[in-house]
C-alpha cells in the first residue's frame, strides 16, 4: 500500500516537468523577453539597448534553451529555461512587475482566500449531500421531481447572477452585511458571510444533482435488496448501506479539490473585494503581470497534483477493497 | 442595391456544423434513429428543443454576413462598405435605428434621467426628455396623449397575442399535416389523437411551447415599432437589439468550443482505450498535465498573449468584424483545449470496456483492421455518450463566456455578447433608482438558452443512455 | 389447506402493463421444499420478490393474496412486513458476488440481522454471529467476521448469504437460483448445505431454479412456470416419473441424456407477456396442439395424488407419446479412424502467463499462469470438449487458438504450420481456418450494425469472397444453413432472441469458411430449450460441413453428449484426456470424478461434493494443483506435479493414483 502511494507521488514529477515546459513556452517563447520589455517600456520609440538593459535588470537576459556561448553542459545550464525552472521548483517565484516579492504576497493572501473557500467547501458538501439524500429518500414522488427540476434551474443560472443578486438584495437593499471589503481577524465573519452563502448557492444545483445520481445508482444495486430482505427499515438502508457506499466517490472527489481551495475564487474575491489569491490574479491580469500569472499556474498545478495524490490516499482509506489489496 | 457575401471563419464553421449534424440525422447512424425518435416523445425534450431551435434560428440569421455595395462612382470598380452586416441586422435594424441619449426603462416614454431641456416657453429646466424613438413616430405630442399611452400598449400587446396564437396554430397544423402524410393517416384522426394526448409525440406540449414563443415574439415585434421593449442602456442602445445580437456569440461559444474538444477527446480517448500500452500512457500524461493547470489561468494567459499579438499585427485584420471573429475563434480554441480532458477520460474508459466486448473480439478473429474496428465497432457505440456530453458542455461554455468577459479575457469588447452586457451594467444596481433591465435582459436570455440546453441534455441522456453511466 | 406454511392464491403482477405473473396459486408446506421451475422470463423470480414485497417500484399487485401462517402479507403495514422479511421469511439471491455490501464486514452484515430479529447485543451478538457462520460451514468463523466480502470466494459469499437469511430463524426460506452463478463443484456444496439447514431447522423452502436436475435433487413438490403461469404441479416422484404437460416433457427431452440422440428442442421462444392470450400460452410451440388449445385457456386437470396439469390434451385419455429417438448416423459411429490421420491442430506445451501488478516497488513480478503447459491434438471432423470450472484457463486457451491471446511459450500448429505467421496471406488463411463462437450472444453482435454488415465484414477483411453479388448469395445460403430466413439480413441484432442471435453468431463464424470452430460455452447463456436447438445445429453443421469443433464447457453431460473426445482442465493444466464416453462412464482422475458426481442428475439422491473451491491460478498449490481438494491425495501429491500416464484404453491422466477404470 505504502509503495503504491509512493509510486503515485513519483508520478507527479514528470507531470510537473510538463507543466513547467508548457508554461515556459507560453510565457517566454510566444511572448519573448523582448516583447515583454517593449510592452513595459512602451511599444514605440524604444531602443535595443534599453530592451537589453531591461532584460538584464529583470533577469531575462540569457538565451531561452541553449546558450551557444558557454561550453559543454553550461550551454544548457546558463539559460533562461534552466534558471527559471530551478527557481520554480524551489518555489522561489521572484518579484512581480511592481517589485514586490511574489512568495510573500502568496503567503499573505492565502489566509483571506481560505477564509471563504474552506467554509464554502464544507458547507456546500453538507448542504449538497443533505439535499441529495432528501431527494433520494423521496424518490419518484412530487418532491423528487420538483427537486430535480429545481437543480436544473439552479444550474442554468450564471454564477455572476448569484453574486450580483446577492450583493443587491442582501447587502444593498437589506443592508445585512457590507457589500464588499475585508478585515483580518475575528471580525472578518462579517465580510465573508455573504460570499460564502452566495458561493454555496451557486454550487447547490450541480452538486445536489450529481450526488443524487450517485446515491440512486447505489440504491439500484443488489446489496440494497439484500438489506431490505433482512427487514431493515428504509432509513437504515439509506443511511447505513447506501450512504456509506455513495460517500466513497463523493468524499474522494471532494478531497481532490481540497488543496485547490488555497487558490481562492477569482469571481467571488474580485466582486467582494477580498484580498486573496483570486483577486491577486485578477489584479495581475489587469496589470498584464506575467510573473504572477506564471507563479499561480505553477502553484495551481502543484496543488492539483497534491489533490490527486490525496484522492488515492482517501480511496485506500475509505474503500476496504483498496485498503486490503 | 448590390451586396457581397462575407464568410467569417466562425460563420463558415457554424454552417459546416449545421450541415454535418443535418447529415448525421438525415441518413447516417441507423441505430441512432431509435433513440432520436424516442427523444421527441418526451414533452420536456419537445419544449426545450423548440426553444433551442428558436435561438439557433436567431444565431444562424446572424451568421449570414454581407457587405453592401456603395453607390457606384464613375470609372471605378464596385466598392463595398467596410461595415459588415448580417441578415439579422437587417431584420431588426429598426430596433437600433433611434439611439437614445442614455437609459430608458422598458416600454418607457421618457428617458430615465432628467436632462436639461429648453421648455416651450424658452426656459431651461431639468425634465425627462421624450425618447427620440417616440418623437420619430411622427405623432404629435398632444395626439399621442389623446390616444393614451397605456391604451396603446395594451392594443399592440393584444394584437401581438392574436398574431402569435394564429401563427403557432398555423405552424402546428403544418407539422401535423406533414406527420399525417408520413403516417398515412387522415389529418383529422391525427389531430384527435394528438389533442387527446394519445399520439406518441407530445403535440400538446409542442403546441403550447410554440404558442408561448410566437406570442412573445409577436408582442415584442408589435411593441418594438413604438417602444424600446427592453429599454435602452447607458449609451442609449436598445437592449433587446443587443440581447438578440448576443445570441450568436453565445451559440458560437457553445458550438465552436465543442468542435475543438470533440476531435481531441474522441480521437485521443478511443486511441488510448483501444491500444492501451504506451499510447495510453502518453495520452494519459498529456491530459493529466493539461488538467493540472488551472483552466481559467491558462485561458487568461493565452488570451493576454493573443491580445498582444493582435496589437502588434493590426495589418492581418481588415475589419473590426474579422478582428472580433478571430478573437472569438481563439477564445473557443483555448477554452476547448482546456475542456476536452473529461470527455476523453470517459471515452477512454468506455473504449477499454468495449475493447473486451465479444463483438470486438469477434471482429479481430475475423481479421478486421484496428482502424476499421475503431470506426465501425467502437465509435458507433460511443456516439450516444459523445452526443450527451456535447449538449451538456454546450451550456457550460455559454456560461463561461459571461465569466470570461467579466474577467476581461472574453470576446472582443466591441462584440455584442451577454457577458459584455453584464460587465458593462454590473455597477448599475447601485444607482438610485436602480437600473435593472440591461442586467435582467442579459441574464434572462442566457438563462433560457442554458436551461433549455440542460433540459434537452437530460432528455437526451434518458433516451440514449437509460442506465445513466455518466452524470 | 390449513397445514400450509405459505399460500399464494391467484397472484397477478404487472410491470408497466406487462403481466409478469398472471394468476398463480401454490402452497408451501412446513418442512417441505417447493421448487418453482421455469425458464428466464417465466415470472418465477418476480413471484419470490412478491412474497417479500420487494418488487421493483414500477410493479403493481393486480390481484390475489399471499398468506403466511394464514396471515395476509399483502395487507400488512410496512412496519409489520419488516419483521417478516429476514424474520419469518429469509431470502437468498442468485448473485452472491453483488448481494453483499462491499464496504461492510461480514460480521456487521450478519449482526445487523441478528440484532434486528433476535434483539441480541454485545458479546452475545458476536457469539451468535460466529455460531451462525460456523453452522453454514465456514471455518474460523470468528476470524472471518472481520473480513470484507471481496476477501472471500463466491461459494463462501453464498454461505454467508445463507447465514444472513437464517439469522431470524425463518420458517420459510426463499432461494432464488442460489447456485446458478457458482461452479458445479461449489454448487453441490451449497445444495447440500441448503438441504442440511432445512432438515435441521424444519423450515419450508421455496426454491427457484431453471435446472431440472437441481429440482429433482431438492424438491418435495414441483411447480412448472411458463409465461407467467403455472402449467403443472406435482409431487417430486410423480413429476419425474412422468411429467404430463407437453412443456415439461419438452424440458426433459432437451436434456443431453443420450449421447447419440438429437436433442429435442422446443421450437420458437416464449411469447411476449404484454400480448393478450387466447387459449393456451404454449400452443404456439406445442407439437400436440389441437384446435381447442388456440381458443380456450386450459384449466387445471387433477390427475390424483396432487398431480395437476393445465393442458387440454391431458384431459382426454390420450397419452403423449415420446417420439422415437432420432439417431445421427454419422456421429453414432465412433470416430476411431481419425487418429491415424494427420492432426488438424496440434497444441504443444502452450503457456499463457499474465503479469500481475507487483505489490512492492522493485519486487519480482508475480504471474498468473492461466494456461500452463497444455498439449492437445484435434483431428479433422471431430469434436473435442474442453471441460473445466471457471478460471481454469479454458477460455484463455480458446482465445489463443483464434489468435486473440498470444502464447507466452509453446506452439500451436495448424496443418503443421505454426500460428502467427508473418506473411499476410498465411495469417489471413489461418484466421479464416479457426473461428470462434462466443458465450454471450447478447454481447457478441455489434448492436449498431445490420446482420448483413456483421456477416460480410469478415468475408471482406479475410478476402474470402471479394465479389459483392456472390457474397450476397453466400450469405443467403448461410442463413438457410443456420435455420433462419434471408430477410433477417437487413435487420439489427436487438430484434432477435438469444437463440437466434447465437445462430447469427455461428453464421458469422462460418462465413469465412473455417475448418475449426472454437465454441466457448455457446449455450450457457441460453435457456435449456434453446440450448438444445443450438447443440443440434452445431452437430448438424459438423456433419454436413465436416467441421472440427472445440467445445469449451463446464457442463460434463453436455460435453459427453456432443464430443467424441474430452479434455478436463484444472488450474491451467489438462488432468485427463481421452474418449468422452469412457471418461463420463468411469473417470480416472479424481477431479473428473468430482465434476461428474457433483452435477445432480434426475436420479441422484446424494451428491458427492468436493471440499474447498478451486484455488486461484495466481497462487497454485504446490505439487499436484488438485491435492488440497483431493480425497485420494498422499504425501507425494503435495510435492511434485504428477507426470502424465497413459492408461490401457488410451486415456491420458495426470495423477499418481488414478481411479482404476475397471473398478470404477
Amino acid at each position: 500500500m505504502m509503495t503504491y502511494l509512493l509510486r503515485r507521488l513519483a508520478y507527479a514529477v514528470p507531470i510537473l516537468l510538463g507543466v513547467n515546459l508548457l508554461t515556459f513556452s507560453l510565457f517566454f517563447m510566444v511572448n519573448t523577453p523582448d516583447d515583454m520589455a517593449r510592452m513595459h517600456l512602451g511599444v514605440k520609440h524604444v531602443t535595443q539597448p534599453a530592451i537589453e538593459a531591461w532584460k538584464v535588470q529583470h533577469g531575462y537576459a540569457q538565451p531561452l534553451f541553449y546558450n551557444a556561448r558557454e561550453p559543454g553542459w553550461r550551454a544548457w545550464r546558463d539559460t533562461l529555461f534552466f534558471n527559471q525552472s530551478v527557481h520554480m521548483f524551489a518555489l522561489d517565484f521572484g518579484e512581480s512587475d511592481d517589485g514586490r516579492n511574489i512568495g510573500e504576497a502568496l503567503r499573505a493572501r492565502a489566509g483571506p482566500s481560505l477564509s471563504i473557500a474552506l467554509p464554502t467547501f464544507v458547507l456546500g458538501l453538507w448542504v449538497n449531500i443533505g439535499l441529495a439524500l432528501m431527494l433520494v429518500w423521496a424518490r419518484a414522488s412530487w418532491l423528487d421531481r420538483f427537486g430535480v427540476t429545481a437543480t436544473v434551474v439552479l444550474m442554468s443560472v450564471s454564477s455572476l447572477f448569484y453574486i450580483i443578486a446577492g450583493q443587491y438584495w442582501v447587502a444593498h437593499l437589506w443592508r445585512l452585511v457590507p457589500i464588499s471589503g475585508f478585515v483580518p481577524g475575528a471580525d472578518s465573519w462579517h465580510f465573508v458571510l455573504l460570499p460564502i452563502v452566495v458561493s454555496v448557492m451557486a454550487g447547490v444545483g450541480n452538486g445536489t444533482r450529481w450526488y443524487r445520481s450517485i446515491f440512486l445508482e447505489e440504491i439500484g444495486k443488489d446489496y440494497v435488496r439484500t438489506a431490505r430482505a433482512k427487514g431493515l427499515n428504509e432509513s437504515h438502508v439509506l443511511f447505513r448501506h447506501v450512504l456509506q457506499n455513495g460517500l466513497i466517490p463523493i468524499l474522494t472527489g471532494a478531497v481532490a479539490v481540497l488543496p485547490l481551495l488555497f487558490m481562492g475564487s477569482l469571481l467571488t474575491e474580485s466582486f467582494f473585494g477580498i484580498p486573496g489569491l483570486g483577486s491577486y490574479v485578477i489584479d495581475a491580469i489587469q496589470a498584464q503581470d506575467f510573473a504572477v500569472v506564471r507563479a499561480m499556474v505553477f502553484i495551481g498545478s502543484v496543488l492539483y497534483l497534491i489533490g490527486l495524490w490525496l484522492t488515492d490516499l482517501a480511496y485506500s482509506w475509505a474503500d476496504p477493497r483498496v485498503r486490503f489489496s | 442595391m448590390g451586396w457581397q457575401p462575407v464568410i467569417l471563419w466562425a460563420d463558415g464553421l457554424i454552417w459546416l456544423t449545421v450541415a454535418a449534424v443535418g447529415l448525421l440525422f438525415w441518413r447516417g447512424a441507423d441505430g441512432f434513429r431509435a433513440g432520436w425518435q424516442h427523444l421527441w416523445r418526451k414533452p420536456v425534450a419537445m419544449a426545450a428543443g423548440l426553444v433551442l431551435l428558436c435561438y439557433v434560428g436567431i444565431g444562424l440569421l446572424d451568421s449570414l454576413h454581407f457587405r453592401l455595395r456603395l453607390p457606384a462612382q464613375a470609372g471605378m470598380s464596385a466598392q463595398y462598405s467596410v461595415e459588415v452586416n448580417s441578415v439579422l441586422d437587417v431584420l431588426i435594424a429598426h430596433l437600433n435605428a433611434y439611439p437614445e441619449q442614455t437609459y430608458s426603462a422598458p416600454l418607457a416614454k421618457h428617458l430615465f434621467v432628467k436632462m436639461p431641456t429648453i421648455l416651450p416657453d424658452g426656459h431651461l429646466a431639468l425634465t425627462y426628455p421624450d425618447l427620440t424613438l417616440y418623437q420619430a413616430q411622427k405623432l404629435g405630442h398632444d395626439e399621442q396623449r389623446a390616444r393614451g399611452r397605456g391604451q396603446e400598449k395594451i392594443r399592440l400587446g393584444l394584437r401581438g397575442v392574436l398574431v402569435g396564437v394564429l401563427l403557432a396554430a398555423a405552424m402546428t397544423l403544418l407539422f401535423a399535416g406533414w406527420q399525417a402524410y408520413r403516417e398515412g393517416m387522415p389529418l383529422r384522426d391525427l389531430l384527435r389523437t394528438a389533442l387527446q394526448g394519445k399520439h406518441p409525440l407530445p403535440w400538446r406540449t409542442g403546441w403550447a411551447t410554440l404558442t408561448v414563443l410566437c406570442v412573445l415574439g409577436a408582442m415584442m415585434a408589435e411593441w418594438s415599432t413604438v417602444y424600446h421593449v427592453l429599454g435602452t442602456d447607458k449609451i442609449g442602445q436598445d437592449v433587446l437589439y443587443q440581447s438578440m445580437k448576443g445570441v450568436r456569440t453565445g451559440l458560437m461559444m457553445g458550438t465552436l468550443t465543442t468542435l475543438v474538444t470533440l476531435p481531441l477527446a474522441v480521437g485521443l480517448g478511443i486511441a488510448a482505450g483501444y491500444f492501451g500500452g504506451w499510447v495510453d500512457d502518453v495520452i494519459q500524461y498529456i491530459y493529466t498535465t493539461l488538467n493540472s493547470i488551472p483552466g481559467v489561468l491558462l485561458i487568461v494567459a493565452a488570451v493576454l498573449l493573443m491580445q498582444g499579438f493582435i496589437e502588434t499585427h493590426p495589418a492581418l485584420f481588415d475589419s473590426a468584424a474579422s478582428r472580433a471573429d478571430f478573437r472569438l475563434l481563439f477564445l473557443c480554441g483555448i477554452l476547448g483545449v482546456t475542456s476536452w480532458t473529461s470527455l476523453c477520460r470517459v471515452l477512454r474508459g468506455e473504449t477499454f470496456k468495449l475493447r473486451e466486448q465479444d463483438y470486438v473480439l469477434a471482429a479481430r478473429t475475423l481479421g478486421v483492421s484496428d482502424w476499421r474496428i475503431m470506426g465501425r465497432h467502437v465509435l458507433p457505440n460511443l456516439l450516444h455518450l459523445i452526443l450527451i456530453s456535447m449538449v451538456m458542455d454546450f451550456s457550460g461554455f455559454v456560461l463561461a463566456e459571461a465569466v470570461l468577459s467579466y474577467l476581461g479575457v472574453g470576446v472582443d469588447p466591441a462584440m455584442a455578447s451577454w457577458g459584455n452586457m453584464i460587465n458593462a451594467a454590473r455597477l448599475e444596481l447601485s444607482r438610485e433608482p436602480v437600473v435593472w433591465w440591461p442586467l435582467a435582459s442579459a441574464f434572462g436570455w442566457m438563462f433560457v438558452l442554458v436551461l433549455s440546453a440542460n433540459l434537452f441534455a437530460d432528455s437526451l441522456r434518458e433516451a440514449f443512455d437509460p442506465l445513466g453511466r455518466r452524470r | 389447506m390449513s397445514e400450509s406454511l405459505l399460500q399464494v392464491s391467484e397472484l397477478r403482477i404487472t410491470i408497466d402493463k406487462v403481466r409478469v405473473v398472471d394468476g398463480i396459486s401454490f402452497a408451501v408446506a412446513p418442512c417441505q421444499t417447493f421448487v418453482l421451475l421455469g425458464e428466464s422470463g417465466s415470472g418465477k423470480s418476480m413471484t419470490a420478490l412478491a412474497i417479500m414485497r420487494l418488487l421493483p417500484e414500477s410493479a403493481r399487485y393486480q390481484a390475489g393474496d399471499i398468506r403466511l401462517h394464514g396471515q395476509d402479507l399483502l395487507g400488512l403495514p410496512e412496519s409489520a412486513m419488516r419483521s417478516v422479511r429476514g424474520g419469518t421469511v429469509g431470502m437468498i439471491f442468485q448473485e452472491p458476488m453483488t448481494s453483499l455490501n462491499p464496504v461492510l464486514t461480514l460480521g456487521e452484515q450478519l449482526e445487523e440481522s441478528l440484532s434486528l430479529h433476535r434483539g441480541l447485543h454485545g458479546r452475545a451478538l458476536h457469539e451468535a454471529a460466529a455460531d451462525l457462520l460456523q453452522s453454514v460451514g465456514i471455518a474460523d468463523a470468528a476470524q472471518r467476521l472481520r473480513d470484507y466480502p471481496f476477501q472471500i470466494s463466491g461459494g463462501m459469499k453464498q454461505r454467508v448469504m445463507i447465514a444472513i437469511s437464517l439469522a431470524g430463524n425463518p420458517a420459510l426460506l426463499i432461494a432464488d437460483e442460489p447456485t446458478t452463478a457458482l461452479d458445479v463443484t461449489v454448487q453441490a456444496q451449497v445444495l447440500e448445505l441448503l438441504r442440511k439447514v432445512q432438515r435441521e431447522r424444519g423450515m419450508g423452502m421455496l426454491l427457484i431454479t431453471h435446472d431440472l436436475a437441481v429440482a429433482a435433487y431438492m424438491a418435495d413438490q414441483v411447480g412448472v412456470m411458463y409465461a407467467g403461469e403455472l402449467v403443472e404441479m406435482a409431487p417430486r416422484a410423480a413429476f419425474f416419473k412422468q411429467a404430463q404437460h407437453p412443456y415439461s416433457q419438452k424440458l426433459f427431452a432437451a436434456l443431453p441424456a443420450q449421447p447419440d440422440q438429437v436433442l429435442k428442442a422446443i421450437a420458437g421462444s416464449v411469447p411476449a407477456l404484454d400480448s393478450v392470450f387466447e387459449g393456451c400460452r404454449f400452443a404456439g410451440r406445442c407439437d400436440e396442439v389441437q384446435a381447442i388449445c388456440r381458443s380456450v385457456a386450459p384449466v387445471w386437470q387433477d390427475l390424483g395424488n396432487g398431480h395437476q396439469v393445465r393442458c387440454h390434451a391431458v384431459s382426454s385419455p390420450f397419452q403423449i407419446k415420446s417420439g422415437p429417438a432420432l439417431t445421427l448416423s454419422r456421429s453414432a459411429q465412433p470416430v476411431l479412424s481419425v487418429h491415424h490421420k494427420q492432426a488438424l491442430l496440434t497444441v504443444r506445451d502452450a503457456q499463457v502467463y499474465f503479469d500481475l501488478r507487483s505489490s512492492t516497488l522493485f519486487g519480482k513480478r508475480r504471474q498468473l499462469k492461466a494456461v500452463d503447459g497444455v498439449d492437445l491434438d484435434l483431428f479433422p471432423g471431430e469434436t473435442l470438449a474442453l471441460v473445466g470450472e471457471s478460471g481454469c484457463g479454458k477460455t484463455t486457451l480458446g482465445k489463443s487458438l483464434v489468435q486473440l491471446q498470444p502464447l507466452t511459450a509453446g506452439r500451436i500448429e495448424l496443418d503443421g504450420v505454426a500460428l502467427g505467421g508473418k506473411l499476410r496471406r498465411v495469417l489471413q488463411a489461418q484466421r479464416a481456418a479457426i473461428q470462434m463462437v462466443f458465450q454471450d450472444p447478447f454481447a457478441s453482435l455489434n448492436p449498431r450494425m445490420r446482420i448483413h454488415a456483421l456477416l460480410e465484414e469478415g468475408m471482406v477483411a479475410l478476402g474470402v469472397e471479394p465479389d459483392a453479388p456472390r457474397r450476397q448469395i453466400l450469405l443467403e445460403q448461410l442463413m438457410t444453413q443456420v435455420g433462419m430466413s434471408k430477410q433477417v439480413l437487413n435487420r439489427y441484432p436487438h430484434e432477435f432472441s438469444g437463440g437466434q442471435r447465437q445462430r447469427i453468431a455461428i453464421a458469422r463464424a462460418l462465413a469465412v469458411q473455417p475448418r475449426l470452430l472454437v465454441c466457448d460455452e455457446p449455450t450457457s447463456a441460453l435457456d435449456v430449450s434453446v440450448q438444445a436447438q443450438i447443440v443440434n445445429l452445431l452437430r448438424e453443421l459438423q456433419t454436413s460441413m465436416g467441421l472440427s469443433l472445440l467445445f469449451i464447457t463446464h457442463n460434463l453431460p453436455l460435453a459427453r453428449h456432443l464430443a467424441q473426445r474430452m479434455a478436463v482442465m484444472y488450474l491451467g493444466r489438462i488432468v485427463e484426456q481421452g474418449d468422452s464416453a469412457a471418461i463420463a462412464a468411469s473417470p480416472a482422475h479424481p477431479y473428473s470424478q468430482a465434476l461428474l458426481q457433483s452435477v445432480p442428475t434426475l436420479t441422484t439422491h446424494a451428491l458427492v461434493s468436493l471440499r474447498g473451491e478451486p484455488a486461484s491460478a495466481s497462487h497454485p498449490p504446490t505439487g499436484c494443483h488438485f491435492h488440497p481438494r483431493c480425497p485420494r491425495a498422499e504425501a507425494v501429491c503435495q510435492v511434485i506435479y504428477p507426470a502424465i500416464r497413459t492408461l490401457q484404453d488410451g486415456r491420458q491422466v495426470a495423477c499418481y493414483f488414478p481411479i482404476d477404470p475397471v473398478a470404477a
